[in-house]
């Protein structure tokens, strides 16, 4: 407590609400794990010992209703395409989506001859952070949520959106 | 027993349903089965005692070049006796059928259905002859060599936007 | 009051789903809790790996082979590359062949702590899967020494390797060797005998041999069940006839021959044994030698055809490729072990609870990169 030491009187914080529910969601990106291929054995490593995804916050949930962010890791098939925008309307505001590694970016490296691949998953979902590998490191991965920790620090998201 | 004693002990059962033994220009001598005559074939190599090829590796569809027929190949091998043998069916593409070996081996189950999805071949007497990689309403049999993808699948562009 | 009249239930298990191991879809028919139909639905992985080869030279093949088998991709570019280099009849320096064995075993390795870690996070067990990616790590700081990559390489190419290995790999690995013996026991001490996990493992989904040998079951899970076939001594390729190692089968030590617990544990031997082959490999390494001597300038096979099958960590890997003398294939099928290790499940699941088929899918060790393609 050696910084916050003396500065306030008696339990008594003054900030904005902004700025207490942007600081307390960017600890805690809760992410759903929606591992498709390659891309997924390196989320497994990222959330593993040697790189620790938790010591930021970010918890895997299995379940869409339950996650703040969807890591697209891996090739998005037309088959699973429906089934990837069925998975993001299910879950709840505020959601973000990172799209991890070039298949998910822009299709790959099947780009060229794959007629069952969809060439991004940015065509059915939107997409806020792009991690661009194949596979990205953890490293990179880890870099991408910390991105995504520095955008929801300047939402408002309690402002009413214009329509 | 060598791939020629096997060729020589199906002609000698199957006479004119067993084409020729193809030596030239491949690794494993290939056994040239009319399609219709694969099933009796295959039950024959597994139920004799002398042949017993109780494991089938690989079945596969191949198209040469888009205009000739299509062909499928398996790639059989006996885990008692040591020995193996590859055959070949050829089959025309407008009505490509060949008649299916699933109630002899259970790889072949979904290997066939693979083969019908990709390259749009029948096995008659399959069991359950539907799609397995792609979605049952695609339309087309993706690796046929004259396979044009459509533009739109669902509402999603297929091709890469530049 | 007369007997309640329960109607079955079709319950759908993924496609995004913890437990199976990459996007597979399976339909379950129950009764409650029982199973009585399992019927796997695949393709959401489908990548047209082999449409692709087809419009590409061979040599830019190699990169897709790894991305099939994501988990084992030394062994998937190891394998084209015999199999292309068998048509070719190139000859390989004796440096090249030893250095391909190292990293195919260590790869094999890699890919069953995997196999050993997700499973006990099936079950239940959460530390095993933490052990298990920790040794993990070392062998992909291995891999990126050698080749610069971790987990999807580009390094063995048809008619050598990418680079050479850089000075300090050879000591880096025996340092590997001599801590991985020990890891090997404390698996055994926290997963292989502890009595929840031999309950929910042992006797559950008995794979008997005439079964598996007709549905093309191979690889660790036909062993499992007391069949001894595995490659690389029944059809020794490469150099594997030089190199002195067991092979372990199931033997029903906690249950029956063939359950999800032999499964496991002719895993667990069976990174005992790589570690022996690696070691050996590394003793004999030829000093001279250069990776990239018989890296042909154009890769033009003649025309023909050839079946070549080779031990991936999963079973029987087989590449058939129909070559018409140019420097494009006609056709390169993937005989994945995976597709046919899934298609048996049914026939050894059906009458289990909901929990032991996802015990018994973890204990096959599957991934859909390679059924899919």
């Amino acid at each position: 407590m050696g910084a916050l030491n003396h500065k306030f009187n008696e339990n008594i914080l003054i900030t904005s609400l902004d700025k207490l529910l942007n600081w307390s969601r960017s600890g805690s990106e809760w992410y759903f794990q929606f591992g498709l291929a390659c891309c997924a054995i390196e989320m497994m490593s990222a959330a593993a010992a040697r790189h620790d995804l938790e010591r930021f916050g970010a918890m895997p949930r299995s379940s869409p209703r339950q996650a703040d962010v969807m890591i697209v890791a891996g090739t998005v098939t037309l088959k699973m395409a429906t089934r990837v925008k069925r998975l993001y309307e299910q879950m709840a505001e505020p959601k973000y989506v990172i799209s991890m590694g070039s298949c998910a970016n822009s299709g790959g490296p099947y780009w060229q001859h794959g007629y069952h691949v969809l060439k991004g998953v940015d065509q059915i979902v939107p997409v806020d952070i792009y991690i661009p590998g194949c596979p990205p490191r953890p490293e990179a991965l880890i870099e991408g949520l910390l991105h995504l920790q520095k955008k929801m620090r300047e939402e408002h998201i309690l402002a009413k959106k214009e329509d | 027993m060598t791939e020629q004693e096997i060729y020589a002990d199906l002609s000698a059962k199957f006479s004119d349903k067993i084409v020729e033994l193809i030596e030239a220009e491949t690794f494993n001598p290939t056994v040239v089965v009319a399609p219709a005559a694969i099933t009796e074939v295959c039950h024959y190599l597994k139920d004799t005692e002398t042949l017993n090829f109780n494991s089938l590796m690989n079945l596969a569809g191949h198209d040469t070049d888009g205009e000739s027929d299509l062909s499928v190949i398996y790639h059989l091998h006996s885990t008692e006796l040591d020995h193996y043998i590859t055959l070949k069916a050829f089959t025309n593409r407008e009505n490509s059928e060949v008649s299916s070996v699933a109630n002899i081996y259970g790889t072949a189950d979904w290997h066939e259905r693979e083969a019908w999805d990709l390259y749009g071949i029948k096995f008659t007497g399959h069991p359950d002859l539907k799609r397995i990689l792609l979605e049952e309403d695609w339309e087309g049999h993706p690796l046929k060599k004259d396979y044009v993808a459509a533009e739109f699948y669902r509402g999603m562009r297929i091709e890469k936007v530049k | 009051m007369g007997r309640l009249h329960a109607e079955e239930m079709i319950l759908n298990m993924g496609p995004q789903h913890p437990s199976t191991h990459g996007v597979l879809r399976l339909k379950l028919r129950t009764d409650g809790e029982i199973v009585s139909h399992i019927e796997p639905v695949i393709g959401y992985l489908h990548r047209s790996f082999e449409k692709h080869a087809e419009n590409l030279e061979y040599q830019q093949v190699t990169p897709f082979c790894g991305r099939c088998d994501y988990l084992a991709a030394m062994g998937s570019e190891h394998g084209y590359a015999m199999a292309v280099e068998k048509m070719m009849g190139i000859e390989l320096p004796e440096r090249v062949e030893y250095l391909r064995v190292i990293f195919a075993e260590l790869q094999r390795i890699a890919s069953h702590l995997v196999a050993v870690g997700t499973f006990g996070l099936d079950v239940g067990a959460i530390t095993p899967f933490i052990y298990c990616f920790r040794e993990r790590e070392l062998i992909l700081d291995l891999f990126e020494m050698a080749s610069g990559a971790r987990l999807l390489y580009n390094y063995i190419w048809i008619g050598g390797l990418a680079h050479d290995i850089p000075p300090g790999f050879v000591e880096k690995t025996y340092e590997f060797l001599d801590d991985f013996d020990k890891r090997i026991a404390e698996y055994n001490q926290i997963l292989t005998g502890n009595k929840i996990f031999v309950e929910r493992a042992a006797d559950v989904g008995v794979l008997t041999p005439e079964v598996a040998i007709n549905y093309g079951v191979t690889g660790p899970s036909l062993r499992a069940s007391g069949v001894n076939i595995d490659l690389r001594r029944t059809q020794p390729y490469s150099i594997y006839d030089r190199f002195d190692f067991d092979i372990p089968l199931g033997e029903g030590a906690q249950g029956t021959i063939g359950d999800s617990w032999d499964r496991y544990y002719v895993r667990v031997r069976e990174m005992e044994e790589s570690a022996k082959i690696v070691r050996q490999a590394l003793d004999q390494l030829p000093v001279e030698g250069d990776v990239k001597s018989a890296v042909p300038k154009r890769i033009r096979p003649p025309k023909g055809e050839i079946y070549f099958r080779s031990e991936n960590a999963r079973g029987e890997l087989g590449y058939y490729i129909v070559s018409n003398g140019k420097n494009v294939p006609l056709r390169v099928k993937m005989r994945s072990p995976a597709f046919s290790n899934l298609s048996v499940i049914n026939e050894i699941g059906h009458g289990w609870m909901i929990s032991d088929v996802i015990a018994i899918l973890g204990s096959l060790d599957i991934v859909l990169g390679e059924i899919d393609r």
